[in-house]
């Protein structure tokens, strides 16, 4: 590896970690703006224009609160909690392609972190270890809901992990491959969600247990359980857990947008004005990989919304219908869908 | 050189990480350095050029066996028979025999091995649709049974939980 790659590599990891990291105070805008726009009320409208400048006040606020450990909780696995969950939920974008590849300085760039030929098992396998990050918190609170919210979590996630894994393998069979980038390209006539759209309905409610995110969010649950696993937690403690959910949300909005939504290729009305700007023809050029990238976080904007519009449109689930819905409608779905999937290919339907 | 100074940092951590889980009093701390050290085994295998293992590793071992562990540790109050399992320390003779019998074994074993036989082999990795080929071709019948080992296991789980 040239000393050219390196730079190239690194800036491409700095500038995807730092979009990433500062769509989360926008997304936390969003979504308290949004919130109170579906239940008819305000929300924070004072701090800057639309109260743009809210999450940066709170920012603020998180830097300099005071941090405290409570003297019942473990020492050593307290501060490492907020950190296991953070980290898997920033890695796991770097498998996800963004763009096809861009011609700068004679090289040519792929528009992607990694582009690993197992690309879909890396982000499941940390999306896997995401749970630790719930798990210690819970545990190294030495508090009874804090345990008890993490507890639930855990049964939870590896319920739901199943039901994620089996209807991954659909879109697997169908595409012939693990690797993210030739699953976009194979997308370019239609898009995958035309051939499996049952993996897409299973792949998508188990997201939202996997993000912990309502009607799923029975590890919070503050009515019953005060915050759940990050009761004892405060200040930047806190906002750490609250950046790992966030970018799970965009990871998995993302992995959703590649596998069944045709990742970068443009959406459809971006086509006629790629021909017309003239960038069609040129598929490395710089304006159709804007155009590319364009598109890409359209889709996944769309997603996001969607995410906080369920939030805020869903009332949250039993713990007990959350399990039999997980065991049994959810995981019999998703392997019928195998099931189906693999007949249609042995027929050749697909 | 790159490949060589990756392998002694992941080795170093995957060796302490280990001896952490056996010095830790604390089952949970053990646990969280049981999974530092599957990391670390899966950063090895990266290292040799199996992605798929790899991933593999960390999905199976890290983030299915070890949450159920964790999850298993948290449930039980695991303080008092700890207390009771380090009284028996005491006799030290034993330990040392089975040790130095255990660690001869190991050295004769490991010296034992090709290495270099097994290296070139490795260093072209491997890709899933290879591994998918051997598996429902040469190993079939042990790919098989594997499975059917991991039925039998659950079948007696259901049957172990029904009879209470």
């Amino acid at each position: 590896m040239t000393l050219l790659d390196f730079t190239i590599l690194a800036a491409k990891v700095v500038l995807v970690m730092s979009v990433l990291l500062s769509t989360v105070p926008i997304l936390v805008w969003v979504e308290r703006r949004g919130s109170a726009f579906i239940q008819d009320r305000l929300g924070p409208n004072l701090v800057g224009p639309f109260g743009l400048l809210q999450p940066l006040a709170d920012v603020v606020k998180f830097l300099f609160k005071e941090d405290p450990i409570p003297i019942a909780a473990h020492r050593f696995l307290f501060p490492l909690a907020p950190l296991c969950s953070l980290v898997p939920a920033a890695v796991t974008f770097a498998a996800i392609p963004f763009g096809d590849t861009i011609d700068l300085w004679g090289k040519t760039i792929t528009l992607q972190i990694a582009d690993i030929n197992v690309g879909l098992l890396y982000i499941v396998a940390f999306g896997s270890l995401g749970i630790y990050g719930i798990l210690l918190a819970g545990w190294s609170s030495n508090n009874k809901y804090s345990i008890l919210g993490a507890l639930r979590s855990s049964a939870q996630m590896i319920s739901y992990e199943v039901a994620l894994g089996a209807s991954l393998i659909g879109p697997l069979m169908v595409y012939g491959t693990f690797s993210l980038r030739e699953m976009v390209h194979l997308q370019a006539s239609h898009w995958g969600i035309l051939l499996q759209p049952v993996a897409f309905i299973t792949f998508f409610i188990s997201a939202f247990a996997e993000c912990n995110r309502l009607p799923f969010d029975l590890p919070e649950g503050e009515a019953e359980l005060v915050a759940g696993f990050h009761t004892e937690y405060g200040s930047m403690k806190f906002a750490l857990f609250f950046m790992a959910e966030y970018l799970h949300m965009i990871t998995i909005s993302a992995l959703t947008v590649t596998l069944f939504f045709g990742g970068w290729q443009l959406i459809p009305g971006l086509v006629p004005l790629a021909q017309w700007i003239g960038v069609a023809t040129y598929p490395t050029s710089i304006g159709l990989s804007l155009l590319q990238v364009f598109s890409f976080t359209l889709k996944i904007g769309f997603f996001l919304w969607l995410f906080i519009w369920i939030r805020w449109t869903f009332p949250r689930f039993r713990y007990d219908q959350l399990m039999s819905f997980g065991w049994k409608i959810l995981i019999p779905v998703a392997l019928g869908n195998i099931f189906l999937t693999t007949l249609a290919i042995y027929l050749k339907w697909i | 050189m790159w490949h060589d100074i990756i392998f002694w940092i992941l080795a170093v951590l995957c060796v302490s990480c280990a001896l952490c889980v056996v010095w830790q009093r604390n089952p949970v701390v053990s646990a969280v350095f049981l999974v530092g050290s599957f990391l670390a085994l899966a950063g090895l295998y990266l290292n040799l050029s199996a992605p798929f293992l790899a991933a593999i590793q960390v999905i199976i071992y890290a983030g299915a066996i070890m949450v159920l562990f964790v999850f298993v540790m948290m449930l039980l109050d695991l303080h008092h028979p700890l207390d009771l399992y380090f009284r028996f320390t005491k006799l030290k003779f034993p330990k040392l025999i089975v040790l130095l019998l255990f660690s001869w074994f190991l050295c004769t074993l490991i010296l034992a091995t090709a290495f270099p036989l097994a290296a070139p082999q490795t260093s072209q990795g491997f890709t899933i649709s290879q591994i998918a080929t051997l598996l429902f071709s040469k190993y079939a019948f042990p790919f098989e049974l594997t499975s059917l080992l991991l039925l039998i296991a659950m079948v007696g789980g259901v049957v172990l939980a029904k009879k209470k």
